[in-house]
This record gives structure tokens, sequence and C-alpha cells, in this order.
């Protein structure tokens, strides 16, 4: 088990515990992917494949640094996981990352006038990992 | 048997094959530098859940072309589900002829979407063969110092 202060600058959160990104996506290579990608920064990572567990997950348990979520999905959409999100009170301080495949600028600045902190093209890399360092809550 | 460099040379020697055909691209590089002690079947299980979903999704694809009349939308929902994961593990040619076919499903070309289809069965045939060799021989490699894994 690697410790909350990793080589990484970013791996470590306030008071030694390692930050924790919640990864939203229906697909399980991407979910593999991206868990695998936020790991190897040394986060600690919980995936779970609808917006809907998302939720129910978030209600359990408040010590999310970061969601990252999946545009396109059956049921709910990212966009609206970040809606929901951001409206609720307990919730809305948690920065919120969208990913898509696809680059839709009207889609990006929805996305970001609804108050995503980022929108990464798909397939993700470690640089857009990188540079989400500064933005976990 | 081969010494441990023979089959690191073999294993470059095929990866430079996939990606000169066009099966793989950079994406699988990147895959492979996730791989590492900690995570030390990544590729391995990314490409067992690419071709578990991509069978799963071509079914529910030929199923689609065969209902009568034709739902495309639906059709273009399994096609960009499709051409997400094949992005994901950095299977070029399979993207590139989701891309294809979702074209011909858009102007409701049927033809066209069953000929493109016919291309993606082959593509991921012939990709899960390869890659089956592929992970064999990653696999009697074993962990490997990734420098003189990639070959350079």
């Amino acid at each position: 088990m690697s410790s909350p202060r990793g080589p990484k600058a970013c791996g470590g959160g306030a008071a030694d515990r390692p930050i924790h990104v919640l990864a939203v996506d229906d697909s399980s290579v991407d979910r593999a992917v991206i868990a695998r990608l936020l790991r190897s920064s040394k986060y600690r990572v919980t995936t779970v494949d609808s917006g809907k567990k998302a939720l129910e997950l978030l209600g359990l348990e408040p010590n999310v640094n970061m969601i990252i979520t999946d545009y396109w999905m059956p049921e709910m959409t990212g966009y609206e996981l970040l809606k929901i999100v951001k409206e609720s009170s307990e919730l809305r301080e948690i920065p919120v990352v969208i990913m898509s495949s696809e680059n839709v600028p009207n889609r990006i600045n929805r996305c970001l006038e609804e108050g995503a902190e980022d929108f990464l093209l798909k397939p993700v890399r470690p640089s857009d990992v990188a540079r989400l360092c500064n933005r976990m809550r | 048997m081969e010494n441990a460099s023979g089959l690191q040379r073999q294993l470059a020697r095929m990866k430079k094959d996939l990606f000169d055909q066009g099966y793989l691209d950079e994406q699988f590089d990147q895959l492979e530098e996730l791989q590492d002690e900690s995570s030390p079947n990544f590729v391995e299980e990314v490409v067992t859940l690419f071709f578990r979903d991509s069978s799963r999704l071509m079914a529910n694809i030929d199923d689609a072309l065969q209902q009568c009349p034709r739902d495309f939308h639906r059709l273009d929902n399994f096609l960009h589900r499709l051409k997400g994961s094949a992005s994901s593990i950095g299977a070029a040619k399979m993207k590139n002829e989701c891309t294809s076919f979702r074209e011909f499903c858009s102007e409701g070309n049927l033809d066209g979407c069953l000929r493109s289809f016919q291309k993606v069965k082959n593509d991921h045939t012939i990709l899960r063969q390869k890659l089956e060799n592929y992970l064999q021989l990653l696999r009697q490699v074993g962990p490997v110092d990734k420098a003189s894994r990639s070959g350079s």
C-alpha cells in the first residue's frame, strides 16, 4: 500500500489522507484505464459505472476530492451528474471533470458553464491527469 | 529456448508489425507505459476487458442489423461505445472502421452498414489473434525494465 505522500507531489491530501477520486464511466475498458492512470499518480480511486451509483456513493462517503466522469452514459449523462452535484449543498464544492471521446465545443462550453473544472478528451493521457493535480479539493 | 533478450526482440518486432499494419496506435504504447510492478498484468487485463465488451457490442450490432425496421439510432449508440473502447486500447483499424460504419448509419445506408460491419468483424478477429500471440510472448518475457521493453 503506497504511502499518502508518494514520490509525485499530487498524491498526498491534507492530514495525510490520500486524495480520493471517484471515476464514473459505463465502459469497463475506460474505467480500468482511468483508474490505472489515477492510481499511478498515487490517488485513491473508486470506480462506478453510472451516475446513479456515483450519487449513492457520494451520499455515503463525502470524502471525495474529485469526481471524474464520462459525458455519454445511458440513463444519466455526465452533464446531468455535474448539475446534480453543483446543485447540492453537500456536494457542490467537489470539483467535477468531464471526459468525452468527442470534441464538441458546445458540449464543452455547456459543461464548463455548469461548473465543470475541466473537460478531457479521451483517450485520457498521463499529462491530462497531471493537469488535474491542482484542482483537487 | 530463446534467452530473454531474444524474446524481447521478438516482442518488439511483433509490436512493430502491429503498428505498421495499422492494427494498433500509440494509445497501446500508453497502456504498456502504465504497466509496472504494482500493476504487472495491466495490458492483458484491459485487452481482456476490451474483447469481452466488444464481443457483446458486436452481437448487439448484429441483432440490430437484422431487425426490421432497422433502428439506426440504436445502432449508432452501440457503435459509439465500440469505437470508444477501441480507441481506449489503441485498436486503430477497428476505431477507424467504426467511424465509417457510423457515417453509413447516419445516412441510413444499410448496404454500407453491412459491408462495414463485415470489416469490423474481420478486424476484430485478426486483432484478437495477434494480441493473444503478443500477450503470450509478453507473459514469457515477464516483468521487464521498461526501457529495454520499448525496444529502443
